[in-house]
């Protein structure tokens, strides 16, 4: 099958306003007879369900939490962009298109991120309008912040809980249609399978997970809302559920796979204590803007602290080397997440790390304190200095933070067309589930801003093309396809609650963990990848014979939801290596050792990878195939990023 | 650190309860008190026991899906804080640890200390939104709101709607959750046009969800892992018996 992106022609500030005028509409009359199926009820799928029920349609919505006020949007902190320039500092959409394709090292769409840039002013018109509280100035006007070293103040936000609040916005729009009978939801319920009938997306296979029953819901259309998966690497910033199984069930059903080794690693979280650890703790970026990071000069004063004979503040000035500031003189501790994690590791690499497993680096808010006080300081970050203080035990106040780079954020997912539309026809992937905007590298504050682009914005009009295409007749649930899929879910349960050996499954999520960090998370090399492959390959041939999953289906069994998941992440795991190892250049978070420039940043290889690689399944045990979607440039000129 | 679990343990909804001791040991003060019950798990599940079921999602005190009543507290001994949040350098060596579901008739328990708290979610849907469909909003500049009624209704919007409130109330109560939500829509200008009829649909869901009368002990406050203020219960008071007294026409 060839790749259609289905960009639009024209100039690219027109691409969107003409697409929107040329897809088909679906007469008003005729929109309460279709059924849109949508997973997930992150910032993507709450306002998809509420908006397409709100043009008339009936959905039927998922999650696997017991609300789907708490999927994990709900967590990000910092901040969403828009091109509203109210603060007259020269941002525009162009601006922020130029930003977000620049900042994603030339590996995004063009017409996609003109698109969202386009629709950012939108959202925050919308999220006003359903109450949400963003922070306000004295005039009583909302307040801007620059974030993630962005050169105007783009970003509107509400305290440390930005997520959170444009969430429950979108969580009340749901309700609203949900009061309103337009849309079913299912809570507690986690979708196995899609149902696919002729080609076409006609329906899900979910599981109550309080009754362990198998349900099958037909609908026109399926849109997968479901994030992304960066617990592939055991630990990461994800809350504990995120997981990857609704999308790999999509890609083993014909969906082609996107960029599966773009993975962030966010420079500010903290550090790992021990074993036991099961998830890292994201420190706002925000926090780079007046924090210094640094580390001890040498490797033995690094020892010293590591065996606890000295402290961080007794460290003289001369004896401390900030990097960031020594090697990037003009962006200095704002270079972007990519290049802000890859130096931690590099120092700690040199035996250079902090902290008493020597693998973290200092964030020192000492200078800052002494210029603002303690209560200007407390006023901008308090509740991350408070979050911090009760995780480490440790006065962020007195002594430097200690940070390390984690998982945050996958920029790979489904791939999708100009439409979000999969290879599979009526199969839709929206918000972090799909690998459309952000290239190889995300800015901060864009996650949220392209969730509700998707969501509000982009599918009410794409998704309505295609139903008006295949028309309004009611989904014969009778099909076979339906019985079959079942059937299929619910053997691979049988599989795997037979599955009585001696390791458990949380021990087989954290050696897939630890391989795929070390081999495929802030530096990978041919020879690693390699090697972690085979791993893999190893690991899950053990998990299908010694992995322990205990109970029954029919009951509330978290052993087995886990079981299912990890199993999942295990075959992702090998996608992703094969994705990093088809990539030798160096793009955005993707750092490959054997290309980089002569002072050791990444370098990006235009003419051979300026392309998405989207991977197609071919069965069982099969090696996946690769197809190359061309990135064409018409607007910005590449150029080598630097922050020197 | 070595520790005794008194754990409450119901296979499902209909079953009787009953309290079951487990020993913790070789647990570090440097583990979240959920990382705590992960290791029992691994322990149990490596003997072919049913691991203890409990709900958590994102473990960094946002999401409000952890739930547990611990030591007769809800979220535990700290102030301000979610289980998740909750470290285990917070109990002393050789501590018996009792943990419980959240106890009240609109919470049931569905396995072991996971309880259905749906009942919020209903009463939301009953009300607590702004009637306003996608597109076609005005600026989001065209109304000022001032600093501080912004400030306040950011205070309210804070909840996480985790159920320690009602958990908490010997009433099982829910106001301090519906009048958080009802006041950060009361104070904004967006929320005026529906204001009287929001208080009166939320309260009488509330009501039919079988949650308990307030009776103004502060308990809610004490224990909200969020800060949330019983002053938003004196608001939607006063909204409700506004709407009740003089407005029930809006509604």
């Amino acid at each position: 099958m060839k790749l259609d992106a289905k960009i639009p022609e024209g100039p690219l500030a027109e691409k969107w306003s003409k697409h929107k005028f040329n897809l088909k509409l679906v007469n008003p009359a005729n929109k309460r007879k279709y059924t849109v199926i949508v997973v997930g009820t992150g910032l993507a799928g709450s306002s998809a369900a509420a908006s397409l029920a709100e043009l008339g349609y009936n959905v039927k919505a998922f999650c696997y939490q017991d609300s789907p006020r708490r999927a994990h949007s709900i967590a990000a902190q910092g901040g969403i962009n828009a091109a509203k320039n109210y603060r007259n500092d020269g941002d525009s959409v162009y601006r922020l298109f130029y930003d977000t394709i620049k900042g994603g090292d030339y590996r995004a769409r063009e017409a996609n991120v003109y698109r969202l840039a386009e629709v950012s002013v939108n959202i925050i018109d919308q999220c006003v309008a359903q109450g949400v509280p963003f922070a306000r100035e004295y005039g009583g006007l909302l307040d801007n912040r620059s974030f993630g070293g962005a050169q105007v103040s783009r970003t509107f936000y509400a305290r440390g809980q930005t997520g959170q609040q444009l969430l429950l916005g979108a969580y009340s729009a749901l309700n609203r249609q949900i009061h309103e009978g337009k849309v079913e939801m299912f809570s507690r319920h986690e979708m196995l399978d899609v149902v696919v009938v002729d080609g076409q997306a006609k329906g899900v296979v979910v599981r109550d997970m309080v009754t362990g029953e198998i349900e099958t819901h037909a609908g026109h259309a399926v849109l997968l809302c479901t994030g992304g998966y960066g617990n592939v690497f055991y630990l990461s910033t994800n809350a504990m559920g995120c997981n990857v199984t609704a999308a790999w069930r999509a890609h083993k059903r014909g969906a082609y796979f996107g960029n599966p080794c773009f993975t962030q690693i966010h420079p500010t979280c903290i550090p790992v204590t021990g074993d036991h650890q099961s998830k890292l703790t994201l420190m706002s970026e925000s926090l780079r803007n007046d924090g210094r990071v640094w580390v001890p000069k040498t490797k033995e004063i690094a020892a010293q602290i590591r065996e606890g004979k000295v402290k961080a503040s007794d460290i003289k000035e001369d004896d401390r080397d900030y990097f960031l500031e020594r090697k990037y003189p003009s962006f200095g501790n704002l270079v972007p997440r990519d290049v802000a994690s890859r130096n931690a590791k590099e120092m700690v690499d040199e035996g250079r790390g902090v902290g008493s497993s020597g693998v973290a680096v200092y964030l020192d808010f000492a200078d800052a304190i002494k210029r603002l006080g303690e209560d200007a300081v407390r006023a901008k970050y308090g509740n991350l200095f408070d979050m911090y203080y009760q995780i480490t035990d440790e006065n962020p106040y007195k002594e430097p933070m200690r940070i390390y780079p984690a998982v945050h954020y996958t920029m790979g997912g489904l791939w999708v067309d100009y439409n979000l539309q999969t290879t599979v026809p009526g199969l839709y992937a929206l918000g972090e589930a799909n690998f459309s905007d952000h290239g190889a590298n995300r800015l901060g504050a864009s996650a949220l801003m392209q969730g509700l682009a998707d969501g509000y914005f982009v599918i009410p009009y794409t998704l309505g093309d295609y139903l008006a295409t295949i028309g309004p007749k009611a989904v014969d649930e009778k099909h076979p396809a339906f019985a079959e899929t079942k059937k299929a879910v619910e053997d691979r349960i049988q599989q795997l609650l037979s599955l009585k050996g001696n390791k458990t499954v949380d021990e087989y999520h954290r050696e897939l963990g630890k391989i795929m960090w070390e081999y495929c998370g802030m530096a990978r090399s041919e020879e690693g990848l390699k090697k972690a492959k085979k791993m893999i390959q190893d690991l899950k041939a053990d998990f299908w014979k010694n992995a322990i999953v205990l109970g029954k289906n029919e009951e509330f069994n978290q052993s087995l939801e886990k079981a299912g998941r990890v199993a999942d992440f295990i075959e992702l795991g090998e996608l992703m290596i094969d994705d990093a190892l088809d990539r030798t250049e160096s793009c955005g978070g993707h750092f490959r050792i054997e290309s980089q420039t002569e002072e050791g940043e990444a370098k990006r290889d235009d003419e051979k990878y300026a392309y998405v690689a989207a991977w197609e399944y071919k069965g069982e045990g099969k090696p996946e195939a690769l197809h190359k979607e061309e990135l064409k440039f018409e607007n910005v000129k590449l150029t080598q990023r630097s922050y020197k | 650190m070595n520790l005794t679990l008194k754990v409450w343990r119901q296979p499902n909804t209909d079953a009787k309860g009953s309290f079951v001791n487990y020993p913790a040991q070789n647990i570090s003060p440097d583990m979240s008190f959920l990382e705590m019950l992960d290791v029992v798990n691994e322990d149990l599940v490596k003997k072919g026991e049913d691991p203890i079921h409990f709900d958590h999602d994102c473990r960094e005190g946002i999401c409000g899906m952890c739930s547990l009543h611990i030591n007769g507290r809800p979220h535990g001994p700290k102030q301000a804080i979610t289980t998740c949040q909750l470290h285990m350098r917070s109990f002393q060596d050789g501590q018996t640890i009792t943990i419980e579901p959240w106890r009240a008739t609109a919470f049931p328990v569905i396995k072991d200390l996971a309880v259905d708290r749906s009942a919020f979610d209903r009463i939301q849907r009953a009300g607590g939104f702004v009637s306003v469909n996608t597109g076609g909003v005005p600026d989001a500049n065209a109304i000022a709101i001032p600093k501080p009624v912004a400030d306040e209704a950011f205070n309210s919007a804070t909840c996480i709607g985790c159920g320690a409130c009602v958990a908490a109330c010997k009433n099982a109560s829910a106001m301090l959750f519906v009048s958080a939500k009802v006041s950060q829509m009361a104070l904004l200008p967006q929320g005026q046009p529906e204001r009287y009829k929001r208080v009166q649909a939320m309260v009488a869901q509330m009501d039919e969800e079988g949650f308990g009368s307030c009776t103004n002990t502060g308990a809610c406050e004490a224990e909200c892992p969020k800060e949330i203020k019983i002053t938003n219960i004196a608001r939607m008071n006063r909204d409700f018996f506004t709407a009740k007294f003089f407005k029930q026409e809006e509604a």
